[in-house]
């Protein structure tokens, strides 16, 4: 299952060292905020997800009710669909082609390999997803995702731990200015997906209408009613129904997703 | 307040949309307007949630010391400086800031 691979481990370190500063940041503002130590936990080991868990603590954080919270997350987390479309071969794995059974976790019988199957499906991310769709033949794809997915939620939820603690042991949070973290790791997502005109436009005009809204309506509406900018991509959409569908290439690996639009989508 | 109902709810629905892909293996494939309204939904939600919660503090505004902290963050996103740095640099000037007295 482990490879031998140089360049593969680090920069699946690269980005594990990333995600730990968010996580450290993640834990620290969450109880900082307010929130008990085991809400930055709970959400990191059961939702696994960086943005959609930011998303959902600084609904609430901002006085937004849970329901807001978990539509916000889960609003972000569609993507998570095509993602799991196009690496079902190697969450799959245990039926996959040449090769396939050796590298994969090793673990026999149907339990085993139901098992395997769903620990595969809950590591299903940005970054698991780009790392595989990056390698050419299966058994490279299978060691990418399994190795970049392990990793990353053991990162993660130990750097959340760290955060927790530090973020419980500091007094003044305010003046280490840790508030400004989860906008900054947002806006650090969101920039790269801003590569056209009509979504820059449909961003800015939900931003203005959120923040219009925050000074009037109870927080975490004025988020939801933010998708209205997405009313300004109303034209586009219709033209592209209107195109013919796409030829079925790519069928072995189900893919829709290319690795440009992944990396373009950004980290978690 | 997060109570654990939410949580376990926001992880259901995660898991869902990450096992309906590997469910479907090859059964299907996500017409590309279904796949941009996803995409573009989460850029519009991801911008929106960047700007209340750099702006807004309950239904007041925030101050500029945080602000100012994540518009360099902003800067340093668009002109790929490593994620770790934007994180850190958006902590730092707004802590600076408020060490020299804005808030």
């Amino acid at each position: 299952m482990w490879p031998r691979d140089a360049a593969l481990l680090r920069d699946v370190g690269l980005v594990c060292l990333a995600d730990g500063i968010v996580g450290v940041s993640f834990g620290a503002a969450s109880v900082a905020g307010g929130l008990p130590w085991w809400v930055p936990v709970a959400l990191s080991l059961l939702v696994f997800a960086g943005g959609s868990q930011i998303a959902a603590v600084g609904v609430v954080l901002g006085g937004g009710s849970p329901l807001a919270a978990v539509a916000a997350g889960a609003v972000l987390n569609t993507r998570l669909f095509p993602y799991g479309l196009a690496v079902a071969d190697v969450v799959t794995s245990d039926e996959a082609g040449a090769g396939g059974a050796t590298r994969g976790p090793r673990l026999r019988g149907a339990v085993g390999r139901w098992l395997v199957r769903l620990i595969g499906t809950h590591v299903i991310t940005d970054e698991s997803t780009a790392f595989a769709l990056r390698q050419d033949d299966g058994t490279r794809r299978r060691a990418a995702f399994w190795t970049c997915g392990i990793a990353l939620f053991v990162v993660w939820n130990v750097s959340v731990l760290l955060g927790v603690g530090l973020g419980s042991a500091l007094h003044d949070t305010s003046a280490f200015g840790l508030d400004s973290t989860f906008p900054a790791v947002m806006l650090a997502l969101a920039l790269p997906t801003l590569t056209s005109r009509p979504i820059r436009v449909a961003a800015g005009a939900g931003a203005v209408i959120a923040v219009a809204l925050t000074l009037v309506l109870p927080a975490g509406l004025p988020l939801l009613a933010a998708l209205g900018g997405l009313g300004t991509r109303l034209p586009g959409w219709r033209r592209m129904l209107r195109r013919p569908p796409r030829p079925r290439g790519a069928e072995s690996a189900g893919a829709t997703v290319t690795e440009d639009e992944l990396t373009a989508g950004g980290r978690r | 307040m997060m109570p654990m109902t939410a949580i376990g709810a926001l992880g259901v629905l995660t898991y869902a949309f990450r096992l309906t892909g590997p469910l479907l293996r090859g059964r299907v494939t996500v017409p590309a307007a279904a796949e941009r309204l996803f995409a573009d939904a989460a850029t519009v939600l991801l911008i929106a949630l960047a700007a209340t919660a750099a702006l807004t503090a309950g239904h007041d505004f925030a101050g500029w010391a945080r602000p100012a902290g994540v518009l360099v963050a902003g800067v340093l996103a668009a002109r790929r400086a490593p994620f770790p740095v934007v994180v850190v640099a958006a902590a730092a000037v707004t802590a600076l800031l408020r060490l020299a007295g804005v808030h």
